[in-house]
């Protein structure tokens, strides 16, 4: 049932195609009715997976029996969250896109491929299609930023290009080493991730390759000093396209981290452990530090996501339980934060005042001109500091616990950037929102900036009540994802593990 | 020769013939029937017999499954070489319709019938094991490019192009014929086979080795390749765009058909080795380094181009540097991948070149910015032009990536597990990410920037459909890959 996300998402994407020209109305339709049915599907699919922890096939059936690749789509509780995160990510996307009046048809056909490829990369447990799905997202990424994005548009797009296309290719060149060795240990090619897993690589081979492919993919989770598309790029973005950005694709990054990398390499993570958990830090407290400082709005919410993206980079280098379980419940977490604050930032505010600049935005009181926005800002901003009772708090605190066990020194570093990231946010609704608490709110009928609309409403509210449903009940996500690192597929990775 | 051997020649030369007898009439028919007749009708007649024949000899050609080699390796048949025959006359074919809204001439029945003879030319020289006839084959095949070339009377460009391309074409059988020269000399026979046997034992013979950069340099000139690729830019620049299309494409799939079975067939005792710290002097070092220039060469080159029939050009050079890694790898593997890659690459190049050649008549040039607004402006055309510059760029699922794929992997795993040559592949693929860079700059003036011309392009209706095919094709490959890789 789940493969039917992939497959309602790219009929969306030819229906939009046919459509007449300059019908936005009916693009916007089609789009949001392609992306309610695809989450709608990955709801209940991942809702009648009766056992999260093993791997559950979908479809397996053969493709290229040459090199031994198959169509294999298959889910665990880690894709289960992911998937369902994906489409709750394309409905409020779509819903915070709903005033795209420039080629409408083109802008959601372009977001719908993008969303039918990261489907699919969660779903795929055969390298090659995992493969195929990775790198079909990076053209609608693309055209998205270059043809509808706002500042330096094109610039930051051909980054993000480059970036992904750089980081798959080094991913590709692991893969290449991997299946030739995998097939003079099993005598045939193979690219069955499960089947992979038990091959035991030599231990010299893992070492160099292990890091070949995790920062290949680590390019796209933001791991610093690689993350630097990643600001360009969501600030470049539309709204939506920020919003796919920083709740999605650097996701697929870090998805693919855990599920290739690290699950194939076990003896690679352990040499280069030491190395990620420090780069995670880095990047917890570089981009901590970078957001503090911003002019620009949207880029306190770009550095900020290279800040909780290093969360799930830490959890990762834990390989303990506690701290995966975290690392995938923040790619959750994040995945709603982040499109949130970039909702607001791009569509509540940018749309409204064209400006993004704090000088400006001082100025403009926006906190008493769209006061929706700004409370909404004001509790996407307390669930991005990780206040209890909001996902990011479940999320984080998990890594943390698992960090500590590992690398104390580190954990205790990475409190600085959580510090400062209550200072950055703090500093973003003071200086977005509420920069004269002494102004008056204008008269109704002089009211310079258009009201907030329905779309707009439904896509915050949305998200705020994930996030607070998974903060009040995380074990709706624990219990998919926790059995998850107790199956077969991550025993070798664990086996060394501090628990 | 008897009687029995004649009918013998002509069942095993059939494709060839029909194809011959298609020219004729092609030829006829313009001069006599289609006289007076207005150039579009005489071009679509024309393109029609010679599609027909094109379509039979290759039914013929496929149909038949029959091993024979009766004239001592001059006319020697398999399914393999039948397969690519196939594959050329499906390229001739597109560069038919793709030629059908041309303007460059109005000698429509010249014009087809060269484009037929280079084919026949082409299907000879993957028929045979004998150095003597790969040279006539070839240079019958070059001489109709030669003219092809220049077939734009009224463009002094494209007279400069075909002089170039014959300058150097000439200067490289003259290379090749004094390395096969060589190897007659080294061995006493032009027979692949006999001269791979005579020259066992002896792959350190200096004669041997001239042999073999003479060959090396021939070929080079042929498929472009870097440091012998200086005339495709201002050929591919300066000739009919579908004249282009056709030296890009069928006669690369024969040159490196032939190229790899020269060298995995008659070279085979002195292969040598392109293995990272463990080279061997023979012919794989010497084609592993052409083959690294023209990746590097060939990609950084095409960034800074302006003109999009240059960077295909470019981007022709650095993909025949992927192509060689095929014939270093010196497997059967590594060449079935190398001939599924270029057969994709080939049929990829004819859409590309179709489109360009649209869209420069219809905005009188070739530059990048000529291709601004191009999804408005012809929505379809530009949806084709996305998926063949994104083959050629290797992105999935498109032929093009799969192709890199399969070629990759056959080179990887070439040194028997011992990933010797991964140093070629990681070059290679590190110069794909930059290949996808120039490939993104067309992309973006056509799905980014704003024309100043918001009018419609008009595309001729069977130039769209073979396009359409074509894209539709390079999608269906790289998807289901089986459907070619069976015949290869």
């Amino acid at each position: 049932m789940l493969a039917w996300t992939i497959y309602i998402t790219f009929i969306g994407v030819l229906v939009l195609l046919l459509l007449p020209r300059d019908n936005a109305r009916a693009a916007r339709i089609v789009a949001l009715l392609t992306a309610i049915a695809g989450c709608v599907v990955a709801l209940v699919g991942a809702m009648q997976q009766a056992n999260p922890g093993e791997v559950t096939t979908i479809v397996k059936v053969t493709w290229i029996p040459a090199i031994g690749a198959n169509y294999y789509l298959a889910a665990d509780g880690i894709s289960l969250t992911l998937v369902v995160l994906t489409g709750l990510a394309a409905v409020t996307g779509i819903l915070f896109s709903w005033n795209i009046e420039s080629r409408t048809k083109e802008f959601f056909a372009f977001f719908l491929a993008l969303i039918g490829g990261v489907y699919g990369v969660f779903l795929s447990f055969d390298l090659l299609l995992l493969f195929v799905f990775y790198e079909l997202t990076i053209i609608p990424k693309y055209f998205l930023i270059a043809r509808w994005g706002s500042t330096n548009k094109e610039y930051g797009a051909m980054k993000l290009a480059i970036y992904s296309f750089v980081g798959s290719h080094l991913v590709l060149i692991g893969l290449l080493a991997a299946w030739v060795v995998a097939r003079g240990q099993l005598g045939h090619g193979s690219l069955d991730l499960i089947e992979l897993s038990h091959v035991v690589f030599p231990v010299a081979f893992q070492h160099w390759v292990f890091p070949l492919v995790f920062v290949g993919f680590a390019i796209l989770a933001g791991m610093w000093p690689f993350h630097t598309w990643a600001p360009t790029g969501h600030v470049a973005a539309p709204t939506a396209g920020s919003m796919l950005l920083a709740g999605v694709v650097m996701k697929l990054g870090a998805y693919g981290c855990l599920r290739v990398a690290m699950v194939l390499f076990p003896e690679g993570v352990r040499e280069w452990q030491w190395a990620i958990a420090a780069l995670a830090v880095a990047g917890i407290i570089y981009g901590a530090g970078v957001a503090l400082v911003q002019q620009d709005f949207k880029f306190v919410i770009g550095y900020s996501s290279v800040s909780h993206m290093g969360f799930v980079l830490l959890g990762l280098a834990t390989l303990n339980t506690i701290g995966l379980d975290g690392a995938v419940l923040q790619m959750f977490s994040h995945g709603i934060i982040a499109g949130l604050l970039f909702g607001v930032v791009g569509r509540m505010v940018y749309d409204r005042t064209h400006t993004r600049d704090f000088a400006q935005l001082e100025k403009m009181n926006v906190g008493k001109l769209v006061p929706f926005a700004a409370v909404t800002f004001v509790i996407a901003g307390v669930a991005s500091m990780g206040l209890p009772g909001f996902s990011g708090f479940v999320a984080e605190f998990q890594v943390l616990m698992g960090a500590w066990q590992v690398y104390p020194k580190l954990t205790l570093l990475s409190g600085v950037g959580i510090v400062v990231g209550v200072a950055y946010t703090l500093r973003a609704v003071q200086k977005g929102f509420y920069a004269d608490v002494t102004a008056a709110a204008p008269a109704p009928d002089e009211h310079p900036l258009p009201a907030i609309t329905t779309p707009e409403r439904i896509g915050a509210v949305l998200l705020i009540a994930a996030s607070l449903v998974i903060g009040l009940f995380p074990s709706l996500l624990l219990n998919w994802i926790e059995p998850c690192f107790k199956s077969s597929l991550f025993e070798r990775l664990l086996k060394g593990g501090a628990l | 020769m008897s009687n029995l051997q004649y009918l013998q020649l002509l069942q095993l030369a059939a494709p060839e013939a029909i194809v011959t007898v298609t020219l004729l009439a092609v030829l006829g028919a313009d001069l006599t029937v289609l006289r007076g007749k207005s150039l579009v009708a005489r071009f679509n007649f024309g393109a029609l017999l010679a599609v027909l024949g094109c379509v039979a000899a290759g039914a013929v050609a496929l149909s038949r499954r029959v091993t024979a080699d009766p004239f001592n390796g001059f006319l020697a048949v398999d399914p393999a070489s039948d397969f690519i025959k196939v594959a050329i006359l499906g390229l001739t074919v597109f560069t038919i319709l793709i030629s059908t809204s041309g303007k460059f001439t109005n000698h429509v029945g010249e014009y087809l019938s060269l484009l037929l003879l280079g084919t026949i030319g082409l299907m000879f020289l993957v028929s045979t094991v004998d150095v003597l006839m790969i040279f006539i084959a070839l240079e019958f095949a070059s001489l109709s490019l030669y003219i092809l070339a220049a077939f734009n009377k009224h463009d002094a460009k494209s007279s400069e192009a075909a002089l170039k391309y014959f300058l150097f074409g000439g200067m490289s059988a003259a290379f090749l014929l004094f390395g096969f020269s060589l190897l007659y000399g080294l061995s006493g026979s032009t027979n692949l086979l006999e001269i791979a046997r005579s020259l066992a034992g002896k792959s350190s013979d200096p004669l041997l080795l001239v042999a073999i950069v003479t060959t090396v340099v021939g070929f080079g000139f042929k498929v472009a390749a870097v440091p012998f690729h200086l005339w495709a830019p201002d050929a591919y620049e300066g000739a009919p765009t579908p004249s282009a299309a056709f030296i890009g494409s069928g006669s690369k799939v024969a040159s490196f058909y032939v190229l790899a079975k020269i060298f995995t067939l008659g070279f085979s005792g002195a292969a040598g080795s392109a293995v990272w710290q463990g080279y061997a002097a023979g012919w794989m070092p010497v084609v592993a380094v052409v083959a690294a220039l023209s990746m590097v060469l060939g990609n950084l080159t095409a960034i800074v181009q302006t003109s999009v029939k240059r960077l295909l050009a470019y981007s022709a050079i650095a993909h025949a540097g992927y192509m060689l890694l095929g014939v270093v790898a010196n497997t059967a593997g590594g060449a079935a991948s190398m001939m599924f890659y270029v057969i994709t690459y080939a049929a990829t190049t004819i859409g590309a070149f179709g489109v360009v050649m649209i869209v420069e008549e219809a905005t009188g040039g070739d530059a990048i910015e000529n291709f601004a607004g191009l999804s408005r402006r012809a929505p379809v055309l530009s949806l084709c032009l996305l998926i063949f510059l994104l083959s050629l760029g290797g992105i999935p699922p498109l032929a093009g990536f799969i192709a890199k794929f399969f070629l990759f992997s056959a080179v990887v795993l070439a040194d028997g597990g011992h990933l010797g040559l991964l140093w070629l592949v990681i070059l290679a693929i590190a110069m794909s990410a930059v290949s996808f860079y120039y490939y993104l700059l067309v992309l973006k003036q056509a799905f980014v920037r704003d024309a100043a011309a918001t009018t419609a392009i008009r595309v001729p209706p069977l130039t769209l459909f073979a396009l359409v095919v074509l894209a539709l094709l390079v999608i269906l490959v790289g998807c289901v890959p089986g459907w070619l890789t069976q015949f290869l």
